[in-house]
């Protein structure tokens, strides 16, 4: 049995709701549906606190937030990607403003901007510190209005159809009921988010098990630049509870064991008493992280039962500004941490937040396999090359998911081609496999959440912060022993109702090749560039490696690396100045 | 501190077990777990069986409602310790049907969302080239009625939800509320009718439990007053002025 829509969207946060929108509006004859594993509210856009990056005022320019992403991404960004970007982002929060976005404003009423690092000027577009949360459900409440966009809530895609290249649809499980079923499509736009629960310590939800990228891999697709892995330098100890960085945007202070602003010490810039773009607390998030671990090795942090942590101070900004601008940062360090910031210093140290890496697209969001298109998080275009600029992932998820909508649209209209019995074929397959899970039966008596937990283990201690040839072989080895265990786990859960273990089986699945993608791009990757440090290549080679990894997915859940270079336009390789 | 505590967990699949039982685990007892990370222990380590939904675990998803100690509540948010000694009895949301365990069947509130029109309406055509213009004052006037994450808290709390399930519900008027409220929007009379059906505002028996159980300070109770206020004004226009003048 199968139903067909002309696109399905998988994954209903900023990017795939987006692209709905924009194929709904460039074909009204298009149906469309979003096939997600959780009700769209509930997706992970939903955390995003500071801010998204358009430039507003009279004082900026498309150049400048250019220049800025660009030396913000060690110099790995697509330029012509990122003059799309930065030139189409304003027009694209405007558009959400139009569709009742609350963003924060001015006293004469106009859009409000705030400060965010690494960028030059303020441009950062916010929802007080919500701004993912108020333009998620302002998104997914304007998909409301258009009543051919619809939805699979709570269905999970296992498998995409692809015949000769070419993508015809997805196989999915209904969670309610266990149902498989063959959803046939023109095309395809993968927009599930990041990879972040790789990791044992991440700011991201549960639901970021890197889906979208372990399927659009296993259908052939290559994945890119997935050695950069961003570690946000303000997480909540045990939780991971993301501080945003607008709290550093609007004064607040990282202060080392001695109460000391660290941060002068790693050409960041000197201290001062307000803010300085692009200096010091607003630096880049890659030299912020990569800081602390210097200041760890000095004995200059922390120690706490989970980890070592510096502080976060905001008590001189005082209760009316961490109200009004601030006010999540108050509510989330209440609750988890039984702290008030307005009176103490707030615990933080790095934490793993997101994917510069992705399914390779160009920019328009198609990859290599035709009708397959994809954007957000799950993709790599790329804009952010090494290491990406908070604010600049929001709107991101806006332009790229409006033009992977656009050109899914126009593909589809002018296609001809249709499924034949090798998509069908497979599609009886691929539900047959699924079957076989929901009576999984292994002689071992493996956990998943053994699994996952060492497996997590394995990319904190191989690919972490700073990593090295012998770390990285280490992972490499642990990740393939993992994966002959994986095919020993045990589901205890035999239901077809709602089944979460089956779910978090697959997901399991998904996320040891996005592990293993990961770590053969590191692997391959002798430079220190970004996010990505080698100890034993601890220099920037753009003879060598101006070009993003390409890795290709081998039959034993390996990967081939290879490289593509990368697109300059009007800014050759330069040096990163911060505070200087 | 005692080194663990009891979760007492409600267990039912409709249709394929009589009736709801309740299966108790010890699960460690640690001052930064919430009622979710014990949860997360026994589906991890105890019993893969159990069902539950879960995501951002930060409060903001509105995924994993559920009664604890028979209060609705987010369990990513609500700590074990404040159960010490215990036990905790975790049962799914009041007022809907169960799907399994812990997950509550919310179609009913995803059918009635689209009813409220929520989306911001304008009669402008073709959209302007800068944005509306909206002063922090006039954000203030509806800020709070769009800070709901759809958690489902509000109904299962509401006893006019428990006996009559057609009505449209705290969050439902809310958002409608947080629209009509918006200095950018058009579209209150579109929403009249369905707010001021016999289902929408003048169904609620303002018991403000709603307003209460809200995890994020939303207010429903507070917007469902205020449009029956409206509503009411609207009704007397009509009653005494000639079309018109309304």
């Amino acid at each position: 049995m199968s139903v067909f829509h002309n696109v399905v969207v998988v994954g209903g946060g900023g990017a795939g709701l987006r692209a709905a929108i924009a194929i709904a509006e460039a074909n009204p004859r298009l149906t469309v549906a979003i096939v997600s594993k959780v009700y769209p509210m509930r997706s992970h856009t939903v955390s995003a606190e500071g801010g998204a990056a358009g430039v507003a005022g009279a004082d900026d320019s498309l150049e400048e937030h250019l220049y800025d992403t660009i030396s913000g991404g060690d110099w790995l960004v697509d330029q012509d990607a990122a003059e799309a970007f930065v030139r189409e982002a304003p027009s694209e929060l405007l558009r959400l403003e139009h569709w009742g976005c609350p963003w924060s404003r001015q006293p004469d009423g106009r859009i409000a901007v705030r400060a965010f690092g690494g960028m030059k000027k303020k441009r950062t577009w916010f929802a007080a510190d919500k701004t993912g949360f108020h333009m998620l459900h302002t998104l997914f409440q304007t998909t409301l209005s258009h009543p051919d966009v619809v939805r699979y809530d709570e269905w999970f895609v296992t498998s995409l159809l692809v015949d000769d290249g070419q993508v015809y649809g997805v196989v999915a499980i209904e969670l309610a009921t266990g149902r498989v079923e063959t959803i046939i499509a023109n095309a395809v736009i993968v927009c599930t988010g990041g990879c972040g629960r790789v990791f044992p310590f991440t700011t991201n939800a549960n639901i970021k098990t890197g889906d979208g990228m372990a399927l659009a891999y296993r259908a052939g697709a290559p994945l890119k630049d997935m050695e950069f892995v961003q570690y946000h330098p303000t997480g909540l100890p045990f939780t991971g509870i993301l501080i945003t960085e607008a709290a550093r945007a609007e004064g607040g202070w990282l202060l080392n064991k001695d109460g000391y602003r660290y941060l002068q010490d790693y050409d960041l810039g000197t201290p001062t008493p307000h803010p300085a773009m692009r200096s010091m607390e607003l630096g880049p998030r890659d030299r912020l992280s990569q800081a602390f671990v210097h200041e760890h090795d000095k004995g200059r942090t922390i120690d706490t039962p989970y980890g070592p942590i510096v502080h976060l101070d905001l008590r001189h900004l005082g209760a009316e500004v961490i109200d009004a601008k601030l006010p999540f940062v108050r509510e989330l360090c209440s609750k988890y941490e039984h702290i008030d910031p307005v009176k103490e210093l707030i615990p933080v140290r790095p934490v793993v937040h997101y994917m510069m890496g992705g399914i390779h697209t160009d920019i328009h969001g198609a990859t290599p396999l035709t009708g397959l298109y994809a954007a957000g998080e799950v993709a790599c275009v790329s804009i952010n090359g090494a290491n990406r600029l908070g604010s600049n992932s929001l709107p991101e998820c806006l332009v790229f998911g409006a033009r992977a909508g656009q050109a899914a649209a126009e593909f589809v209209g002018s296609t001809r081609s249709a499924p034949g019995a090798a998509v069908y074929a497979q599609a009886r397959d691929a539900q047959r496999l699924l079957e076989r899970e929901f009576t999984r039966h292994t002689e071992g008596h493996e956990r998943i959440a053994d699994i996952r937990t060492e497996m997590q283990t394995v990319m904190e201690n191989g690919a972490g912060i700073y990593r090295d040839g012998e770390s990285l072989a280490t992972a490499a080895d642990r990740l393939r022993e993992l994966r002959e265990r994986f095919d020993h786990a045990t589901v205890d859960d035999r239901s077809r109702t709602f089944n979460t273990e089956v779910i978090a089986l697959l997901e399991l699945s998904f996320m040891l090749d996005v592990a293993q993608s990961i770590v053969a791009c590191a692997l391959h990757r002798g430079e220190s560039r970004g996010a990505h440090q080698r100890t034993d290549f601890p220099a920037r080679d753009d003879l060598r490696f101006l070009e993003h990894s390409l890795v290709h997915r081998t039959p034993d859940g390996g990967g081939r690396v290879g490289y593509l270079p990368v697109k300059i336009t009007q800014w050759p390789p330069g040096e990163r100045v911060y505070g200087r | 501190m005692a080194d663990t505590i009891t979760l007492q967990v409600a267990r039912y699949r409709p249709g394929q077990e009589p009736e709801p039982v309740f299966q108790s685990y010890d699960v460690p007892l640690r001052k930064e777990w919430a009622v979710l990370d014990g949860l997360n222990h026994v589906k991890d380590h105890v019993d893969g069986t159990l069902s539950y939904r879960w995501s951002c675990r930060m409060g903001i998803c509105g995924s994993c409602g559920m009664t604890v100690n028979g209060s609705p509540v987010l369990s990513c948010a609500t700590f074990l310790t404040d159960y010490a000694p215990g036990p905790v009895r975790v049962e799914p949301l009041r007022n809907f049907p169960v799907v399994r365990d812990l997950v509550v069947d919310i179609t009913d509130f995803m059918a009635k969302l689209p009813s409220v029109k929520p989306w911001l309406i304008r009669d402008d055509e073709p959209e302007p080239e800068g944005e509306y213009l909206q002063t922090p004052g006039e954000l203030d006037d509806y800020k709070k009625f769009s800070m709901c994450i759809n958690c489902m808290l509000c109904y299962s709390a509401c006893p006019v939800y428990a006996l009559d399930p057609a009505f449209l519900g705290p969050a439902a008027i809310a958002l409608a509320q947080r629209y009509n409220l918006d200095s950018r929007d058009e579209g209150a009379e579109d929403r009249r009718d369905v707010l001021s059906s016999a289902e929408g505002v003048w169904a609620c028996t303002f018991v403000g439990e709603c307003s209460t159980a809200c995890p994020k300070g939303v207010d429903p109770a507070g917007a469902i007053q205020r449009y029956k206020l409206t509503a009411a004004t609207h009704a007397v226009k009509d009653f005494l002025l000639p079309r018109g003048a309304r």
